[in-house]
């Protein structure tokens, strides 16, 4: 692919991931939002990182199933412990690659 | 206070937010980079990328197809379903940058992901947080990105596969951020209810509509448990 070939494709990819975080912005924060909004919307970091992490830990990728006692999930429950305790989030990253590193060998 | 003094601690707590994300994206960007050189794709195409889009799954998923074949349109019609989560976040944040100016939102915008999003709104949920230091986190984090995906395309041949557990770089990101939002029994059951959800529909339903069906669906029941329970208070 020619330079020109990629600056179109990276440019429409970054045109459609622009305007999906922009435009409900730029609508809503000069917007008088309704209080249920408000209270719906406080719950949406919660919902989306869970619905974000759950099929990695609980589901296998590949063949798409639900899968139950991967190494993820096993390696999850302390990495979650300390994250909760230390509410340190470089700490909990680390944690949880070296234990996912030292399961992985272990297995 | 002068001026210099407030800007350098603008910055000290902004890269004390940001860090932890610089940290995981570094194995993925790395990860990223090590593909797309597999691939055949050039570095500066990389940074070009990694520039103009900034969204990591999209970018997994476009050297992906890229190497299976597929057209431009394609892989442009993919992102924009991969990426379409990020309207909730980007309506979330709204309801803490209240009035602020268009300009300042435009650029804003283009650092809201994932990992950007949790932290900057645990942060402005605790209260001691403005616009100028999550505009500081989303920039830090974009810079370690760039760095670290064109970085993989450079050396990426030489990082022997799944050394250090780099790849549970990102889910130790997501538990890590995950953690910070549970704070009482709606969100602890919210979140409960949005896992089983989305692991749900992951299993049936192909694509990845899983994270904004799973996510909107338990915010509502998780919104309308709490109205119930306030009305029987």
């Amino acid at each position: 692919m020619s330079f020109v070939d990629y600056l179109f494709l990276f440019a429409g990819m970054g045109a459609v991931t622009y305007l999906p975080r922009a435009l409900p912005l730029l609508y809503l924060a000069h917007r008088r939002m309704p209080q249920w909004l408000i209270e719906w919307l406080g719950l949406i970091p919660v919902a989306i990182l869970s619905a974000l992490v759950a099929p990695l830990l609980f589901a296998d990728a590949a063949a798409r199933n639900v899968a139950l006692g991967k190494l993820e999930l096993l390696v999850a429950v302390p990495t979650l412990l300390f994250a909760v305790k230390t509410r340190s989030l470089g700490g909990t990253v680390l944690v949880g690659m070296v234990l996912y590193w030292v399961g992985g060998m272990m297995i | 206070m002068n001026v210099n003094q407030d800007t350098r601690n603008l910055f000290r707590q902004g890269a004390a937010t940001a860090w932890p994300i610089c940290l995981g994206y570094f194995p993925l960007g790395l990860a990223l980079g090590v593909l797309a050189q597999k691939a055949g794709i050039p570095w500066w195409a990389v940074a070009m990328m990694s520039i103009l889009v900034f969204a990591g799954s999209a970018q997994f998923i476009c050297v992906a197809m890229l190497s299976a074949g597929a057209s431009a349109p394609a892989i442009i019609l993919t992102t924009f379903f991969i990426n379409l989560r990020h309207v909730l976040m980007s309506s979330a944040l709204a309801v803490h940058l209240q009035g602020v100016s268009r300009r300042f939102l435009a650029v804003f915008s283009y650092g809201i992901t994932d990992e950007s999003f949790a932290a900057n709104m645990t942060r402005f949920r605790e209260g001691d947080w403005d616009r100028w230091r999550a505009l500081v986190v989303n920039h830090l984090a974009n810079s370690a990105w760039i760095l670290a995906t064109v970085f993989g395309t450079l050396v990426g041949q030489f990082v022997p596969q799944g050394a250090m557990g780099i790849d549970y770089a990102l889910t130790g990101m997501f538990l890590g951020l995950l953690a910070f939002q549970l704070k009482g029994r709606i969100h602890l059951l919210t979140g409960l209810l949005a896992a089983a959800l989305s692991v749900a529909w992951y299993v049936m339903i192909p694509g990845n509509s899983y994270i904004v069906g799973a996510s909107m669906s338990a915010a509502t029941a998780g919104y309308l448990l709490k109205r119930r329970r306030e009305k029987h208070r």
